[in-house]
């Protein structure tokens, strides 16, 4: 029998981790103080027609009916328990294998497929399933590099990856910069640039990381860009992670070309097993709450390394029966796919049209939930905080939550991401009135 | 050393004995030199370096030439043949790589045993009977009694905070105060939801603890361990044995040696984790014995995370009573609530493991805040989370399921341990958790780590049924295994008490 102690004499606080503390998570930038503002004070149509639009949020509504309708209407094999033909409610609430139920793995791969137009296959026994491409991000940053190491991503990009490729991993972000001389693609030189600048400061780079579509241009990598990447990757002999979240999301088909199909023709395994690629349904189908993200590897050891480290990032079982069904429905993904798109690109049309009218500019895109906006030419000062401060003014005057190009590290000043897609299009227009009243106001001055 | 005798020759007379000893002992250690130099100027495989510029036989450099950008406009095969590197396989990170080296651990190649051929009564009558996975089946179909078919999409697609919606932290907060028999009221604003234990295991594992620190954790322990706390944020784990003798209850005295010892490595420790219901024994810790680890704690000024995940799963007698850590610690200062965290799941009490719904609760503010940061990296699914809001939050259903589960849990319990004894393997006292330890130890052929592992060999290839070795367990005395019942029918216990005779046969037999 242990016997109580008397020692009550330490008034020391207990003390946590570096990890715990750091503030390497990044979400004390501009892209997460928006959101903030925007919960404090959400605008609705009806009940709160002057409050903050949310147009920092890269979040799909506009499709969202079709899938209601489906779910509704194939209820018994698209739905959760207790139908007659799929496994009931017993077998999925009890399933926890990391390998992922195979159905829906299949599924997954002839989605992905069906994307890319059946340019690429994918392996449903290469596909590792995470809650979300945040984890499928993080955790392959676990297996492909060390801390201390780097990976090498371009700029602009994703404000999350400050979180996800570096909190927990202690792996470094090199940045690729690009500007918009042209159109913020990768060239070789940046590429160099980079590589080089970790060298000399004795960092060892591990990776390329891109998203393709890019986020937060809209815009595809073109095809000779992706070749040079894969070429570079072997010279180094680094790993090439290709983020597709978006890759559903592009306005004609023809225009994106996925990494995949690069590889697809390279039979040099020491040149496949490099490449990887990220991708989820939280951006093509408009489902975050499901936590549904993939990694698709060409490497045996990554998947198999990664299979295991999804132990701690499961995609509920219940979520995958739910959709396993729905996603190998061909006939419905084939519909999805293109109505998708097809409004997607009608939303983006007129947005840049009712910019352009405002005398805005912006970069030329084809995919993605959202536009590159260009308002250097309003800026006092050419400068970060300039930028910052228009930010500011945004928000709180025209109550438009948008993402300041700094938060996205982008190296030229005066870019936005403005989201289109998580809104209806009366809302839409009134953002846009709203900036046009903005802008009129500007030029009386 | 054979060149000295003969040089001693040849110098005799000059110095003699000195330089007969020096000058081959000087040469031999010359050559030595020489030759471990010659080894280092070999070739690496080090591909950091293979495609630096330093070495003058790189054909190309590491910056693109003229003709590599115009390249651009070749072929793809001709870009990409780098004749240097063909055939360079690209590395991954020193943490993969120690995961690939390791080979699998009975616990997981049992698994997979099972899962290749598994029993069922009809369809496989010779397959292998799972008893090494702690899940209980026993009371799911109550569960599945409970769902609605159909949810409509809005209001679960979207983006939800990360640890979960409130409405369903109420909900197991309720549960978890319901496991206490309502002794302790859990505040839903303490708990962060994540997809498993597993999950939240290895958060605390990560805010609690750097690289390179270490917990305490009483062995036997649930093999789940190493992965979640070690593995990917590099803390280790120092195992504090618990012995048979002393019905393996945790002695603060062999805490308090493997602290010192510890520290006086340099090993930083920053907690002690503990399992209450025990895995694999399944015995309740009393008040007495968690004011002492609390007292313990506070004294080294370390954390305590208590793995509650069986809170629900208590089948022993009336006096058999499941005591949180939170009830002790409800009762202290600020100062030492803030170690202690518990780490919850609704995979064994509810048997939802498939549905990834794990929890931490802490009474330590950072820790919460950190917590629930860390889990947009392994969040709970939105549909199933109101799956489990409208399942569990109906009162009728979660009166009658802690009260069945209980009952079920007891019968089981009863009847593996009686058919085990007319076995003549005897089993510690279990209260709670969906396992049984017994004692096999006159079973093993030799009284080693060896024996035991044998003997599990046995059991999976000869008596066709998995159960989890100590060893798994980093139980420091080799023969005792942990069969795990609660996936049995009563049917199936005939079936694997025959089976564990027919191993007992051979076992007696040999020995």
């Amino acid at each position: 029998m242990m016997e109580r102690s008397s020692n009550n004499n330490n008034n020391n606080v207990v003390e946590l981790s570096r990890v715990a503390v750091s503030d390497t998570h990044g979400e004390d930038s501009p892209y997460f103080a928006g959101w903030k503002a925007y919960d404090e004070n959400p605008y609705d149509e009806s009940h709160n027609p002057s409050g903050v639009i949310q147009m920092g949020l890269a979040e799909n509504q506009v499709s969202f009916d079709l899938l209601e309708t489906y779910l509704e209407k194939k209820n018994p094999e698209g739905s959760m328990w207790g139908s007659k033909g799929a496994p009931g409610f017993r077998e999925n609430a009890l399933f926890q294998d990391y390998h992922g139920l195979k159905t829906f793995r299949q599924a997954m791969a002839s989605f992905m497929e069906q994307i890319r137009g059946g340019k690429a296959r994918f392996d449903p026994d290469r596909i590792v399933l995470t809650a979300g491409a945040t984890a499928a991000n993080e955790l392959l940053t676990f297996i492909l590099a060390d801390p201390n190491d780097a990976l090498l991503v371009p700029t602009p990009y994703y404000p999350g990856f400050d979180r996800d490729l570096r909190w927990r991993t202690g792996v470094k972000i090199v940045p690729i910069h690009c500007d918009s001389s042209n159109h913020f693609q990768i060239t070789p030189e940046a590429l160099e640039s980079a590589y080089q600048t970790a060298r000399d400061a004795n960092i060892r780079v591990r990776g390329v990381l891109i998203t393709n579509p890019s986020n937060p241009l809209g815009a595809t990598v073109q095809k000779k860009v992706l070749e040079y990447l894969l070429d570079f990757c072997v010279r180094k002999n680094i790993h090439l992670v290709s983020d597709e979240i978006y890759s559903g999301s592009v306005f004609h088909a023809s225009e994106f070309t996925s990494v995949a199909e690069i590889v697809e023709n390279i039979d040099d395994v020491s040149v496949k097993e490099r490449v990887h690629i990220v991708y989820s349904l939280s951006k093509d189908l408009g489902l975050p709450g499901f936590r549904v993200g993939t990694i698709y590897s060409y490497n045996d050891n990554v998947v198999r390394t990664a299979r295991r480290m999804s132990s701690f990032t499961l995609v509920s079982s219940q979520t995958q029966h739910m959709l396993a069904s729905m996603l190998s429905d061909e006939e419905f993904t084939d519909k999805y796919i293109r109505i998708n798109r097809e409004r997607l690109r009608r939303r983006y049309e007129i947005i840049v049209e009712g910019l352009k009218k405002a005398g805005i500019e912006c970069l030329k895109g084809n995919a993605g939930l959202f536009c590159w906006m260009n308002l250097g030419f309003l800026l006092e000062k050419k400068t970060k905080d300039g930028e910052l401060q228009l930010w500011d003014v945004i928000l709180k005057e025209l109550k438009l939550n948008i993402s300041p190009g700094t938060s996205c590290h982008c190296s030229e000043v005066g870019w936005f991401r403005v989201c289109f897609a998580n809104m209806s299009e009366n809302t839409l227009e009134i953002a846009l009135k709203r900036i046009h009243e903005f802008m009129d106001r500007r030029r009386r001055f | 050393m054979r060149v000295i005798v003969p040089l001693q020759g040849v110098v005799q007379g000059r110095g003699g004995l000195v330089l007969g000893s020096v000058i081959p002992c000087a040469f031999f250690y010359f050559l030595q030199f020489y030759l471990k130099r010659n080894r280092r100027d070999e070739p690496v495989p080090d591909p950091a370096n293979q495609s630096s510029a330093s070495s003058p036989n790189n054909s190309g450099s590491s910056s693109p030439t003229q003709s590599e950008l115009t390249g651009l406009s070749r072929s793809l095969s001709r870009v990409i043949l780098s004749p240097r590197n063909s055939g360079a396989h690209v590395s991954v990170s020193g943490r993969a790589n120690s995961i690939l080296k390791g080979g699998d651990s009975p616990y997981h190649v049992g698994l997979k045993r099972v899962a290749d051929d598994p029993y069922d009564e009809l369809g496989n009558p010779d397959g292998i009977i799972e008893l090494g996975l702690a899940q209980n089946k026993l009371s799911s179909d109550l569960v599945s009694d409970q769902n609605s078919i159909g949810l409509s999409l809005s209001g679960v697609a979207s983006y939800e905070p990360s640890d979960g919606l409130m409405e369903l932290k109420m909900v197991v907060a309720k549960l978890m105060s319901a496991a206490t028999k309502n002794v302790v009221c859990f505040d839903p604003s303490q708990l962060v939801l994540t997809s498993g234990a597993a999950s939240a295991m290895e958060i605390l594992s990560f805010c609690l603890a750097d690289s390179g620190n270490a917990f305490l954790v009483p062995t036997p322990c649930s093999p789940g361990f190493d992965l979640d706390v070690k593995w990917r944020n590099g803390v280790e784990i120092i195992h504090v044995p618990c012995r048979s003798s002393d019905n393996f209850n945790i002695s603060v005295t062999a805490l308090d040696r493997t602290f010192s010892q510890a520290k006086k490595r340099g090993v930083r420790i920053r907690g002690i984790i503990i399992s209450n219901p025990s895995n694999p024994m399944g015995s309740l810790l009393s008040r007495e014995n968690l004011y002492a680890l609390l007292d313990f704690a506070r004294e080294k000024n370390i954390h305590i995370i208590s793995n509650e995940i069986f809170a629900c799963s208590i089948h022993g007698d009336e006096e058999a009573e499941f005591v949180s850590i939170a009830e002790i610690a409800d009762t202290e200062e600020n100062l030492d609530k803030e170690r202690v965290h518990i780490v919850y799941d609704l995979s064994k009490d509810l048997s939802f493991p498939g549905l990834r719904a794990g929890a931490i609760y802490s009474f330590n503010e950072n820790v919460l805040a950190a917590s629930r940061k860390l889990t947009t990296l392994s969040p709970v699914s939105s549909p199933s989370q109101h799956l489990l809001m409208s399942t569990i939050s109906k009162p009728e259903f979660f009166q009658t399921y802690v009260k069945t589960n209980r009952q079920r849990l007891q019968r089981i319990y009863s009847e593996f341990v009686k058919g085990l004894k007319s076995l003549g393997v005897e089993c510690t006292r279990s209260n709670g958790g969906l396992f049984c330890w017994a004692d096999m130890r006159g079973l093993i052929s030799s009284y080693s780590e060896k024996g035991e592992i044998e003997l599990w060999n046995k059991f999976l290839n000869i008596g066709k049924f998995n159960v989890t070795p100590g060893s798994c367990c980093h139980c420091i005395e080799p023969g005792w295994f942990r069969f795990c019942f609660s996936n049995l029918s009563e049917k199936d216990v005939l079936v694997v008490m025959n089976r564990i005779r027919k191993v007992c046969i051979t076992c007696k037999s040999q020995n």
